[in-house]
């Protein structure tokens, strides 16, 4: 075992470093409206030395580097100390970009692939409905060509950022005579046209940053389509072993931790410190156990992807991991917080990750968004396991397929 | 950035997996279990035959020179395999006078120690889980006198390595008379338990006893915790094949959902928490100054999680699980011994947050 990145390695963080330090500053972000410039001019830069946007192909706009999870992992800790930009957040990049390249038609590519990049293209995910959660593949919103374009009826709920988005990706029903599963087709639509209404959704937390979308004979161009009609299933189940893809999780979990011990370190418990309540010490040690397995497990899912081997069962618990951590930890801040956790979301002081009310529905959230922990649970006993799919329902594939 | 077994390491883990299916198949366990003896013997000299016991060891004194890791990953497959064996104050005693020995003492025993021709175990326990180095109480000086608990393999060891006032160290030959052991009906009938009573015992004081017992304490540490590891994983692989064969309602039980989550929550507890063992195994070989803190995390943390896992298997087993018959009982118990042995996890989160400096102090 050696925990340190080697020589050849530790030289490139020190070369990361150094273009941080010349080209974000030590002072972060600055305010809006500067901010949004200042952000797309350094991922510019960044884009060009080759430390993001590493798996997309240079005639798309990426900086088209050899796979090397040891270099991303060093870009994300550098980019995350120095509070620096990474990625355009959001779907595009996670979701959109890779399945292009995967299935996408060269055109397609050429297209939507660079101004994502730029962040000038902001994707949503129409994937859910009112009766298709889930079980997603029982999505009825449907899709007919008519002359060259696709006419499009039916409703998307829970679609976040919708309000926002220049485009959705979209799984519809083409072919409905067809198996549940093969009548499937992935399209591209444009956002903002008459066949659509986006009526935004009070989330629990108060905030509205998902939304319910009505399509009434919204229109998409004929070669919209990802992949062939009916294959849609396949093409949004195209998970690219994509070095951006979070290797264990634990980066974001770190963060909140730091964020809980900031909070415990300023927090009182009667007339003590927080930080010496033996209860709450307790406390943040049971939390500080999962953390770290979860950390540390990261460095052996790290090593195995950096030597292309697989880590099975271990692979599968990384979601679970994540929300119970994010769960705990805010659980255990509301305690710190105390009474102030009466008062509405809104008139808390505190910001960014610490504002903890959010934090403490927003891990809700992560238990349900992208697999359910329930489904979560399936992946981990089929997969992970090997236990037999789930009771089988009419010879479906099994949520963990 | 290597955070994962070498190709040696692994040979190590499958020689002894090895030697374990050979010479404890599932009527032998059963055997040690009821039986009288305080240990599978033959099990015990073909490990140390192996130089399991002796790993940790330097190569000119009979040992293989390797480290606390390698240690720790023959713990795991014992507490995989409920070895009947009195490894871990072995082992302890042999690194505690390894580091704080004199030279004699070290030429004297660790050569015998290490092919197991001697059995050494630790006396440190006194009433009320005082297990700590800080907590130990027994006046040191070359007449030893005063009781200690729960000594592993008490009676059989012909050396302990005895823990004193201001957390000092002696050897006590039990031949040398001035020892009484006499053995407690312990709960983990694979590893007995004994209380010994010094009564004017000759003691040779380790000289830098009191300088290394905390790092020996924490050692001992992580070879429970991945003991535990070992364990708890082999619950979950019990509670899986069990739930595959057994069957009602006409399907396998591993067919109801309900089962099925059960298992996965237990891998999701069982299978992350291997690094905190081996995380606190090699900063103790490699970052010495973190080493306190983790032995003690992954103590607490591994400890909460065998004993979890080991309930559930009961509960994954039905009835049966609930007889004596039912093998998951071995590890049920063995949980129960590694969770109290050397402190519980509440103590040691306790112990965490302070080695971490938390709070004002
Ligand atoms: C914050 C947030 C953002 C989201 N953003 C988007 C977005 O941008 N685009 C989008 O398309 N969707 C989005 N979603 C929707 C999300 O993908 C779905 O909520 C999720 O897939 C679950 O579907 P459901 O809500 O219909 O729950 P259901 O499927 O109805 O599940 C309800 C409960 O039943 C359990 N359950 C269901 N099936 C099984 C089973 N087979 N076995 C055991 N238990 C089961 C679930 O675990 C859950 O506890 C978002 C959701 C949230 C919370």
């Amino acid at each position: 075992m050696d925990l340190g990145y080697g020589p050849e390695h530790e030289a490139f963080r020190a070369e990361v470093r150094e273009f941080l330090e010349s080209e974000w500053g030590r002072d972060g972000a600055p305010a809006e409206p500067e901010r949004e410039r200042r952000e797309s001019e350094f991922r510019r830069k960044a884009t060009g030395r080759g430390y993001l946007n590493r798996g997309v192909p240079r005639r798309y706009g990426g900086s088209e580097q050899t796979p090397d999870v040891l270099r991303a992992q060093i870009i994300r800790e550098e980019f995350g100390r120095a509070r620096a930009p990474l990625e355009v957040p959001g779907a595009g990049m996670m979701m959109v970009v890779p399945t292009l390249l995967e299935c996408g038609a060269e055109w397609q590519k050429e297209h939507f692939i660079p101004p994502t990049v730029a962040g000038e293209y902001r994707w949503a995910q129409g994937y859910s409905e009112p009766g298709a959660g889930s079980d997603l593949a029982s999505l009825k919103t449907r899709a007919e060509r008519v002359g060259d374009e696709w006419t499009i009826h039916g409703q998307k709920i829970w679609t976040s950022y919708a309000r926002e988005a220049d485009y959705f990706f979209m799984l519809v029903r083409t072919e409905p005579d067809a198996p549940k599963h093969a009548g499937i087709s992935y399209l591209l639509v444009p956002a903002d046209q008459p066949g659509i209404e986006i009526q935004p959704l009070k989330q629990i937390t108060g905030e509205s940053q998902f939304n319910q979308v009505f399509f009434d004979g919204a229109r998409t161009p004929a070669d919209w389509i990802v992949g062939e009609r009916g294959q849609g299933w396949q093409v949004s189940r195209t998970t690219l072993r994509h070095e951006r893809g979070h290797i264990g999780g634990a980066d974001r979990s770190l963060q909140l931790w730091n964020s809980l011990m900031r909070l415990a370190g300023r927090s009182r418990c009667g007339d003590s410190p927080a930080l010496d309540d033996p209860r709450i010490r307790d406390l943040m040690v049971q939390v500080l156990g999962y953390l770290r397995a979860q950390e540390y497990s990261g460095f052996t899912l790290l090593t195995r992807a950096a030597r292309g081997q697989e880590a099975g069962l271990l692979e599968t618990t990384s979601k679970l991991q994540y929300s119970r951590i994010a769960a705990l930890i805010s659980k255990l801040a509301l305690q710190l917080i105390g009474d102030s956790s009466l008062l509405a979301p809104g008139l808390q002081p505190e910001r960014g990750d610490e504002r903890w009310l959010n934090q403490f529905m927003g891990s809700l959230g992560m238990a349900i968004a992208g697999g359910t922990s329930n489904i979560q649970r399936n992946l981990v006993a089929e997969r992970g396991l090997g236990l037999p799919r789930d009771a089988p329902v009419r010879g479906e594939p099994s949520a963990a397929e | 950035m290597n955070f994962d077994l070498s190709e040696e390491q692994r040979l190590l883990q499958d020689g002894v997996d090895r030697l374990l299916r050979e010479e404890l198949p599932a009527p032998r366990l059963r055997e040690a279990f009821d039986g009288d003896a305080a240990f599978d013997a033959t099990l015990w000299n073909r490990l140390c035959e192996q130089g399991a016991c002796g790993l940790h060891l330097p190569e000119a004194l009979g040992g293989a020179g390797l480290e606390l890791l390698e240690l720790a990953l023959v713990a795991e497959r014992l507490g995989y395999a409920a070895a009947p064996v009195p490894f871990w104050g072995h082992a302890l005693a042999g690194l505690a006078i390894d580091l704080g020995g004199s030279e004699a003492q070290k030429r004297r025993w660790l050569p015998r120690l290490a092919a197991g021709d001697v059995l050494t175990s630790v006396a440190w326990a006194e009433t009320d889980s005082r297990w700590q180095p800080e907590q130990w109480s027994l006046p040191p000086g070359p007449s030893l006198s005063g009781v200690k608990e729960f000594v592993p393999a008490g009676r059989e060891a012909d050396l302990l390595l005895v823990g004193l006032a201001g957390g000092e160290l002696a050897l006590v030959e039990t031949a040398d008379g001035g020892v009484a052991a006499e053995p407690v009906e312990a709960i983990d009938r694979t590893r007995r338990l004994d209380r010994v009573r010094f009564e004017a015992a000759r003691a040779d004081p380790l000289p830098a006893g009191a300088a290394v017992s905390s790092r020996v304490r924490d050692a001992g540490l992580v070879l429970l915790a991945a003991d535990a590891f070992g364990g708890a994983s082999r619950c979950l692989e019990l509670a899986v094949d069990y739930a595959q064969t057994r069957e009602q309602f006409g399907v396998t039980i591993a067919h109801f959902q309900a089962v099925k989550h059960q298992l996965a929550n237990l891998a999701v507890e069982v299978e992350p928490a291997r690094s905190l063992f081996w995380y606190a195994a090699h900063v103790f070989d490699r970052r010495p100054a973190e080493a306190p803190a983790s032995a003690a995390l992954a103590k607490a943390h591994l400890c909460d999680v065998f004993v979890h896992a080991a309930r559930e298997t009961v509960e994954v087993h039905g009835g049966f699980g609930y007889t004596w018959e039912c093998d998951v009982q071995f590890w049920l118990k063995r949980a129960v011994f590694d969770r109290a042995v050397l402190g519980d996890p509440d103590l040691h989160r306790a112990r965490t947050a302070e080695l971490l400096d938390w709070g004002s102090g």
